[in-house]
């Protein structure tokens, strides 16, 4: 039971971590994009609508292209994102709006746009299909290491999941490592800190910014991607995404800007998420304590921001310039 | 530096720089520029997913926002409830305080009401029943928006995030207590509360469900103008968000204005729980609030943090959104095309602000160069 | 040493609107030599080291670099000519180490930190920079800053070096550590540009000695001929005669009374130390000192916005004849006590006024607590408003136009004219005449006088000693946060306040010197 708890905790976590991961990219370069729910609603639509029409173009389930498959919904996702994410550093860093509103209206129409195509995809491409269920893509996507069945608990807990999965893994190290160890990642974390200082070391605070909120939707949007295509076995309804992306911007405080930490952190919101399914079975709950549960992961997120407040150190601090638009003449 | 034009950069074809004054005929003349460009490109929207003409889709929108006087009150009620939201941000906004917490203090004020309701509403006489409701309502508010006031003033705690996961802690303990009460037992759902004594519900006005909160919203659109421009505290609030330093010169203290003016805020945001829970809803769910929390804040925003403006920005955003919810009826889509209005007209209205305070100057590359 | 010219400045003229910040400035550096660049603050020094730096661009005039003329639109132009300016305030970025700092917008090559660092160190041992390169910059003193500056410019091939002020903010300790890392830099061939007004210090450390005042090239002598008597004569040049009317103090009372004050930045360096003196009532008391010596915390711990290490501060109240204890009090609080206290502070727009708020709002500020009504009245700030634009000919469209809008001469005016309407018992102005032309200046002055003709002690800081010794009954001179003496200010002179301005500094140059030549033995 353990072994099939961690697994579905992982499941749960991969959203939140591509979320954060790109979250926290975003954030090192001063930039606080609170549109991430937004965008990866679109992320997951953008995709869901790629993949729909595809599925919708074959003549039957066996011309299926085992390629096209896989990379149409990416692409859309990622295209979704990016749009998002431009939309966002247009207004901010080349308008220089607040950061707050853009953000905001940013995941209002995000959402509404998710939920629009959710509910409106099928009248618009007029099919007589009775809901959006892309078991075909889903497929794909959910398809896990061949072997992990065969190891038992080790290729449960371990190798279980889609290629989705690993990929988050692997962005929030490489991140990890851009941000820590290469000259893009000190130039990014430069301008967030200090644009000024950036700026009079020649290095473009708006490229930098641009390269990193671009970057950083598109890697939040394939969360919501792996959570239609995988998680939810490529089933769109409306609103089933939740407040996970809230959930993302929380874990990059609760990881104190490391995506690295985000890996283990995604896991633990994950588990925190579902652990009354699993609890159930040794005290008895009812559904008023799951709520309560539910709320921990925003409770621990709090009291981290607390203590980082209460403690001061320098490096758990959010980015110094995080919200502020940079102009070299306000100097 | 006063003398940019020392600095050329070779790359730079357009220079920005901050505009000194527009008059605010001009200002306004941008902002509604930008609100009619919005509105067409809605129509483009509009238009690809319909197929309709424009001017008929205009029109479906407006018969779908004012077409009764059904839809007129349900419209006056939206504004009013989005209103009483903005109002109870703004101040918290012009002292520099990013609340984006309002969602959740309209919760627990909301939760507070209806708690209030639930356990009293047999064993309390009428009229002290409400009184409690109102004041249960009106703390509970103050209380959630306190919490990241005192760190704020103390550690310096960022209020943005910790107003924002205060949002989801409420929602999370209003669940909790909807699966406590709901009626019928485990349904997750708590229903028309005292349905049959009416306990605990503010009166009607005649016959019309939506008057009273319409007219108290509007006593606070009043008296909110008028607290942040003509009483000291506005002015202090003003002063604060302004210059911390200016303020500790003239002997503010800075701590207790942020305290004070995030009870207020938070006292505002339980008012609209009230409200919404014993005014209209008569129940609670964790979705009461409505995202009105967040869409507040682009309007008060978008209104310069002025009562008086957000009157106008909390109608047209309510208009657009009834008018889209009814395209969405009548062509088949699904209702959150309205939210994807609301997002466009956001965007280019923030978007024109910077042409309000900056100026661009063109120049050719050969100038450029030759500099 | 064969020493060329490395930098040569051939007329440079810049203007700022109508102000000429520098006037026909020719001068020439030499490569194995470090020249000092002295004048009294506002004489130019540092906008003609920005042009060299690529911040400005003269408006007349050219600058050569070994010989050919050069083009320098940016700072990053300036390091393609290796000129690199470490400015006074530090460009670095906090949570970053020193090493991430010295490499941060460096382009070519691949990214690595560790061969990097053993770079930089060889770097730190060929000049004798002692420094921890994984030490992060927010756990350095500002002497480890400046450091990690200079040895940000060395990095990126810099053989031009500019120093603003290098001295301001170091220990004694510190100076002579700086120095000789400079003395080393000079002898591997670098020219070194040194901008100071300390006299001291261009004695000890330079070759030569440019002099500016106002904006004007005045001469250059060979330090080995120079003695301070010289370099202060050319620095402060003669007497101008301004005819500002000086009053006899009358009914000269005790108002405050300062013992023992001293005070300490957030970082711990002690900015005031041990300042005793009084103010009286009925005379203008100036307080003269090159900026940032702890004039503004001067006037900020009397005013109850700066914590007390030790002291205290009495006012003597003329109302009820009680004395007060203004330390450890809340500007608040020092109102409530009934303590009629106005202040001008330097920074106008950051502390004192709202820049955004009308001039009438504005107004407001000192008075719209009085009443017991939870409103504000707009009425009298209105008319007071009125009255100062009136009274003072500041020049704004109406009462209602955002003080942000109006020019650095009609926001001082503003701004003096609440707080002398204030009727106060202390007034306290910092650099009151700032950006105001000749005839607003007067009217100043003509205020000040005023107000102690009514019986106000008047605390004036200000840098033009013309000024000063015209407009004062007495002036306090204060360096490197000590009182260095009060003189009289009708029979002083310039130069004997300029040499105290620099006096608490030179004593501890002169133990530098010694330390170096043990060094160098």
């Amino acid at each position: 039971m353990i072994v099939s708890f961690i697994h579905r905790a992982v499941m749960q976590g991969i959203p939140l971590l591509f979320g954060s991961t790109g979250e926290i990219l975003t954030e090192k370069s001063g930039n606080l994009n609170l549109g991430i729910p937004g965008i990866m609603y679109v992320g997951g639509i953008s995709g869901v609508i790629g993949s729909f029409l595809y599925e919708n173009s074959l003549p039957d389930r066996s011309a299926v292209n085992p390629f096209l498959i896989i990379a149409i919904p990416l692409f859309c996702c990622l295209l979704g994102s990016l749009i998002m994410g431009l939309i966002y550093s247009f207004l901010t860093t080349t308008l220089r709006a607040n950061q707050n509103v853009t953000g905001l209206a940013l995941t209002t129409f995000g959402i509404g746009f998710g939920n629009f195509f959710g509910g409106s995809l099928i009248t618009l491409v007029d099919t007589d299909v009775p809901s959006i269920t892309l078991s075909l893509t889903s497929q794909y996507f959910s398809k896990t290491l061949p072997f992990a069945h065969k190891l038992g608990w080790f290729g449960e807990v371990f190798l279980s999941y889609s290629f989705l999965a690993y990929f988050a893994i692997l962005t929030a190290i490489v991140v990890s490592l851009v941000l820590k160890r290469t000259r893009v990642g000190l130039n990014l974390r430069a301008v967030g800190e200090s644009p000024a200082t950036a700026d009079a070391a020649g290095i473009s605070v708006s490229k930098n910014k641009y390269f990193a909120t671009c970057i950083g939707s598109m890697i939040a949007g394939l969360g919501g991607l792996y959570y239609v295509m995988d998680y939810a076995s490529g089933v769109w309804s409306n609103d089933a995404f939740g407040d996970r992306g809230w959930l993302a911007i929380a874990l990059v405080i609760f990881t104190v800007w490391q995506p690295n930490i985000g890996i283990l952190g995604s896991i633990l919101f994950g588990g925190l998420y579902i652990v009354h399914n699993y609890m159930n079975n040794i005290i008895a709950m009812n559904m008023s304590t799951q709520e309560l549960i539910k709320m921990a992961p925003y409770v621990v997120t709090v009291i981290v921001l607390i203590v980082i407040s209460m403690r001061k150190k320098r490096e758990t601090q959010p980015p110094a310039s995080l919200g502020l638009a940079y102009f070299r003449e306000d100097r | 530096m006063k003398n940019k034009a020392d600095k050329p950069m070779h790359e730079q074809l357009v220079q920005i720089s901050k505009r000194a004054a527009l008059p605010a005929w001009q200002s306004w003349l941008i902002r509604i520029l930008a609100v009619l460009a919005s509105l067409v490109v809605c129509a483009v929207i509009i238009v690809l997913f319909t197929g309709d003409n424009p001017f008929a889709i205009y029109a479906t929108m407006f018969k779908g926002a004012v077409g009764t006087s059904r839809r007129i009150w349900s419209l006056l009620q939206g504004v009013a409830m989005l209103l009483c939201v903005s109002l109870a941000v703004t101040p918290a906004f012009k002292m520099r305080f990013w609340n984006i917490g309002a969602e959740g203090q309209v919760l627990m004020g909301g939760l507070a009401t209806a708690s209030c309701m639930i356990l009293f509403g047999n064993s309390m006489p009428p009229a002290l029943l409400l009184l409690l409701v109102i004041a249960a309502s009106i703390v509970a508010g103050a209380v959630w928006a306190v919490i990241p006031a005192i760190f704020k003033a103390i550690w310096n705690t960022n209020e943005t995030l910790f107003t924002l996961m205060m949002n989801y802690i409420a929602m999370q303990i209003v669940s909790y207590f909807t699966y406590i009460w709901s009626v019928p037992k485990g349904s997750g759902k708590i229903g028309v509360i005292n349905a049959a004594t009416r306990a605990g519900w503010l009166p009607t006005i005649g016959k019309y469900n939506y008057l009273l909160n319409i007219l108290i919203v509007a006593a606070l659109t009043i008296g909110i103008y008028i607290y942040l421009r003509y009483s000291k505290h506005g002015y202090e609030i003003a002063v604060v968000g302004e210059s911390e330093n200016t303020a500790k010169y003239i002997g503010i203290n800075v701590k207790k204005v942020i305290i004070r003016t995030m009870i207020l805020s938070g006292a505002l945001c339980g008012v609209a729980g009230l409200l919404l829970v014993a005014g209209t809803d008569h129940t609670i769910t964790r979705d009461t609030a409505g995202g009105r929390g967040f869409t507040a804040i682009m309007v008060s925003w978008l209104a310069k943090f002025n009562p008086l403006y957000m009157v106008v920005t909390s109608f047209l955003l309510v208009f657009m959104q009834k008018g889209a919810t009814e395209i969405s009826t009548v062509f088949g889509l699904n209702d959150s095309f309205s939210d994807i209005i609301t997002g466009i007209i956001i965007f280019f209205i923030i978007g024109s602000e910077f042409f309000i305070n900056y100026t661009l100057k063109f120049r050719s590359r050969k100038g450029a160069e030759a500099a | 040493m064969n020493k060329t010219p490395a930098i040569e400045l051939r007329h440079i003229t810049k203007r700022f609107g109508s102000i000429v910040a520098n006037k026909n400035v020719s001068l020439t550096v030499y490569n194995h030599e470090i020249l000092s660049i002295l004048g009294e603050n506002g004489s130019g020094k540092t906008t003609l080291m920005n042009m060299i730096s690529g911040i400005y661009h003269p408006d007349e005039g050219e600058i050569l670099i070994e010989g050919k003329k050069a083009s320098i639109h940016s700072p990053k132009d300036a390091y393609r000519y290796k000129i690199g300016m470490i400015h006074q305030h530090f460009k670095l970025v906090d949570v970053f180490s020193a090493a991430e700092n010295i490499v941060l917008g460096i382009e070519e090559g691949k990214y690595d930190l560790k061969a990097a660092t053993k770079v930089i160190r060889e770097t730190c041992d060929k000049y004798g920079f002692e420094i921890d390169l994984s030490k992060k910059i927010y756990q350095m003193s500002v002497s480890e800053k400046q450091t990690v500056e200079i040895v940000k410019t060395l990095y990126r091939g810099a053989d031009i070096l500019i120093l603003d002020e290098p001295t301001a903010v170091l220990t004694p300790q510190e100076i002579r550590k700086l120095f000789a890392v400079l003395r080393r830099m000079r002898d591997d061939g670098k020219a070194i540009i040194i901008i100071t007004h300390k006299l001291g210090e261009v004695l000890e450390i330079s070759d030569r000695v440019s002099v500016l005042r106002k904006g004007e090239y005045i001469g250059t002598i060979d330090t080995k001929d120079a003695n301070e008597s010289i370099l202060t004569e050319m620095m402060v040049g003669q007497k101008i005669s301004l005819n500002i009317e000086r009053t006899e103090p009358k009914n000269v009372e005790k108002r405050l009374v300062l013992t023992n004050v001293s005070v300490n930045s957030v970082d711990g360096r002690a900015i005031l130390k041990n300042v005793n003196f009084t103010a009286y009532a009925g005379e203008i008391l100036g307080i003269a000192g090159i900026s940032g010596s702890g004039q503004k915390e001067l006037l900020e711990s009397i005013a109850g916005l700066q914590q007390l290490k030790s002291g205290s501060i009495i006012y003597h109240n003329p109302a009820t004849g009680q004395e007060e204890d203004l330390r450890d009090k809340t500007p608040l609080q020092i109102k409530n006590l009934g303590v009629r206290l106005s202040f001008v502070p330097e920074d106008r727009l950051g502390m004192g006024l709202v820049g955004s708020m009308s001039i009438i709002d504005n107004m407001m500020l000192r008075s719209y607590r009085e009443g017991k009504s939870a409103f504000v009245h707009r009425k009298e700030p209105h008319d007071l408003a009125d009255r100062i634009i009136e009274d003072l000919q500041v020049v704004t469209p109406d009462a209602q136009t955002p003080v942000r809008k109006l020019s650095g001469g009609n926001v001082q005016k503003v701004l003096v004219g609440r707080e002398i309407a204030a009727s106060p018992t202390v007034l306290m102005v910092a650099y009151p005449v700032r950006g105001l032309d000749i005839n607003s200046s007067y009217l100043i002055y003509n205020l000040l006088t005023e107000q102690k003709e009514n019986g106000v002690a008047v605390v004036f800081v200000g840098e033009d000693l013309d000024v000063l010794t015209e407009l004062c009954d007495r002036i306090l001179v204060i360096s490197g946060g000590r009182i260095t003496g009060i003189v009289d200010g009708r029979n002083t002179s310039k130069e004997e306040i300029g040499l105290l301005m620099t006096k608490a500094n030179r004593h501890h140059n002169d133990e530098g010197k010694e330390g170096n030549d043990e060094e160098q033995s």
